[in-house]
């Protein structure tokens, strides 16, 4: 291993530190909305494997979100698919259906990517943008009703599969005794607390598997293509597996994600994965630095606080949105970056001043 | 075969609008090579201006429709200036998101300002129909058709017989040389964007007396420009127009005569029959095939 790498091995184990004690030190609100943090970041980590690493602009994981939201959801739910005569009960407990969820959406993003290797630039963005926009009414159609619940959702609140702390009466004196959630060993009383430490378990394996993926030859060929397809085929890079590849990877982690936020937020309905969200992620990855990883952590945080913070601001009808714009603009201005770039540069400041002296 | 001809006509009618719109995503892409997501939102803005000089401050219709055309001008300069050119040598995807910041400021101040209350907006045209071997003909649409044609011949003449218009063309084809030469490529840039905002403001002008003016009136129609300009192929302002008409008759012939796409699916439908011309023409109907130097 090389120097660098085990500062990075050591920073990761610090991180990792300072989330499992984070919720020590936070109401348990706060623990929730991190836990929104950890699920933006890890749909981050899979939008920037393709737009920041690849170099192809995606305007649609959105879309990748809800497929796997709707994947947990419906084997959350158990809603009884009916094929034929027979009725297939799945009630798979929540936690294993993440795997599955980013699965079903990573086939279905290396699918997408085929047809998408023809495109580029704007045209890919369109492409995408076009399954984003198409996603409510596809899951609002009527064929796929039974299995989506349309446009009024699914509700996971009262799932037996979900894990919750369970509440019981106590016969005898009327009290609420709440079991708490039972995981690996470790006892956790709050669902909020559950979530947070569901979501950022996630999200470290998940940035592993990117830190280990990227460093390595797929990384090096995805980095190849974004400066210069010509350049990375002339080199013998297969353009068309890795460009699906990407697709299939990132889309994957957006399923992940997807599925986390459904688990989150114990409800899908169309409006869960809305077209902004899409939006908002390419918003994330850019403020958080192209072609970075940790740096991301920022972009999320600024999915997550910023219109919050905005609200605090203003609440008047309007006033949110155009504060959030502005600092939107201004961070762009003076960052055009992102965090990582930020970063960067007072890396570069740093190692100039320690040779000065 | 009358219910056809009706549908024609009225799809052409959107699609100009589309058209208009979508001229205005392909202005900018040109000079810049962003997509400026904000161009609805600014279009919705200029329309709320041009609504409060006729009903608070009781100017006559097609004087304040003409107004609003010289603000949209100012609004779409000035919004250059102040917010694109900071980051003219950002990344690409920096500037994107800087027109997505856009995009909130506008629609925010238009509910801060006029509230996101629905309001009736006057239509230039009469609102009666003119009889033409039975098929009825919505003189709204026919004069919405014509605005747009008259506006795209004007923008095409000053293109192509002014000298600003060459100094325009030169600056997006080749910022370089056009520096050399002495053109101020910055400026030209601004004023992309400020021609960008009149197509904008006419759009919105023209698409507010049928739908209502709201904050939210023309996200749908962006999108559906932002179909058009792609369709066309991003760099074709000629490819933009065909395309935004194409559009809008395809769309309504789609919601007529194809049973099963109701309202909902009307969007998807459409764009994946774009999705599949992109297959077969990956840079759109008009656009020209990107040739790489090694």
């Amino acid at each position: 291993m090389k120097r660098s790498d085990l500062t990075g091995v050591g920073l990761f184990v610090l991180a990792a530190a300072a989330i499992l004690l984070l919720p020590r030190f936070v109401s348990d609100f706060r623990a929730q909305q991190f836990a929104y943090v950890g699920i933006y970041f890890i749909a981050l980590l899979g939008l920037n494997v393709l737009t920041g690493y690849t170099g192809l602009i995606s305007l649609g994981h959105g879309a990748f979100m809800a497929i796997g939201g709707y994947t947990t959801a419906i084997l959350v739910s158990d809603q009884g698919l009916t094929l034929g005569s027979h009725t297939f009960s799945a009630d798979v407990k929540d936690v294993w259906t993440i795997p599955l969820a980013g699965l079903v959406a990573g086939l279905i993003g290396f699918a997408f990517g085929f047809p998408a290797l023809r495109l580029t630039g704007l045209y890919l963005a369109l492409a995408t943008f076009a399954i984003a926009v198409a996603m409510p009414g596809l899951i609002k159609y009527d064929r796929f009703e039974q299995f989506t619940g349309g446009g009024g959702g699914i509700n996971l609140f009262e799932s037996a599969a979900r894990t919750r702390p369970v509440e019981t009466t106590d016969p005898i004196t009327f009290e609420t005794i709440s079991e708490p959630i039972k995981f690996l060993g470790f006892e956790i009383a709050s669902f909020n607390e559950w979530l947070y430490y569901l979501s950022w378990g996630v999200a470290l394996l998940m940035f592993g598997i990117a830190w280990l993926l990227l460093r390595g030859r797929t990384g090096r060929s995805f980095r190849a293509i974004r400066d210069s397809e010509l350049a990375a085929a002339s080199s013998g890079v297969n353009l068309a597996t890795y460009k699906t590849l990407a697709f299939g990877i990132s889309a994957f982690y957006a399923g992940v994600a997807g599925s986390l936020l459904a688990i989150a937020t114990t409800f899908v309905n169309p409006d869960t994965y809305p077209i902004t969200l899409s939006i908002f992620l390419l918003v994330g990855v850019v403020v958080g630095g192209l072609g970075s990883l940790w740096p991301l952590v920022f972009g999320a945080i600024f999915i997550q606080f910023l219109p919050l913070w905005a609200q605090e601001v203003s609440k008047a009808q309007g006033a949110p949105a155009v504060v959030y714009g502005v600092i939107l603009i201004l961070l762009m201005i003076l960052l055009p970056g992102g965090a990582a770039g930020l970063i960067r540069r007072l890396q570069a400041l740093s190692r100039g001043y320690h040779r000065s002296r | 075969m009358a219910e056809f001809f009706q549908q024609v006509v009225a799809g052409l009618a959107t699609g100009s609008i589309f058209a208009a719109l979508a001229l205005a995503l392909v202005l900018i892409h040109r000079a810049t090579g962003v997509i400026n997501f904000a161009q609805g939102e600014m279009a919705v803005f200029t329309t709320y201006i041009a609504w409060t000089l006729i009903e608070n401050h009781g100017v006559n219709e097609w004087l304040a429709f003409g107004l609003t055309l010289v603000i949209a001008f100012g609004l779409g300069l000035g919004t250059e200036r102040l917010v694109i050119r900071p980051i003219e040598r950002a990344p690409l995807l920096t500037t994107v998101i800087v027109t997505i910041g856009l995009v909130l400021i506008f629609n925010g101040l238009v509910s801060l300002i006029w509230t996101a209350e629905v309001r009736a907006f006057p239509s230039p045209f009469p609102n009666d129909t003119w009889e033409i071997g039975g098929v009825a003909i919505s003189q709204q649409d026919v004069g919405t058709f014509l605005t747009v044609l008259v506006m795209v011949t004007l923008l095409w003449a000053f293109f192509q017989f002014t000298k600003v218009g060459l100094a325009l063309r030169a600056s997006a084809l080749n910022p370089e040389a056009s520096r050399l030469v002495g053109v101020r490529v910055s400026w030209m840039l601004a004023i992309g964007w400020g021609l960008a905002a009149v197509l904008g403001a006419a759009a919105g002008m023209l698409t507010a007396p049928t739908v209502f003016l709201d904050p939210n009136m023309m996200q749908a129609v962006l999108i559906y420009a932002f179909a058009a300009a792609v369709l066309g192929g991003i760099d074709s302002p000629f490819g933009a127009v065909v395309g935004g008409l194409m559009l809008g008759v395809g769309l309504n012939l789609i919601g007529t005569y194809v049973d099963f796409v109701g309202a909902g699916l009307r969007l998807p439908v459409a764009l994946l029959i774009i999705l599949v011309v992109l297959l077969v023409k990956p840079t759109g109907l008009f656009g020209k095939p990107v040739t790489r130097r090694v």
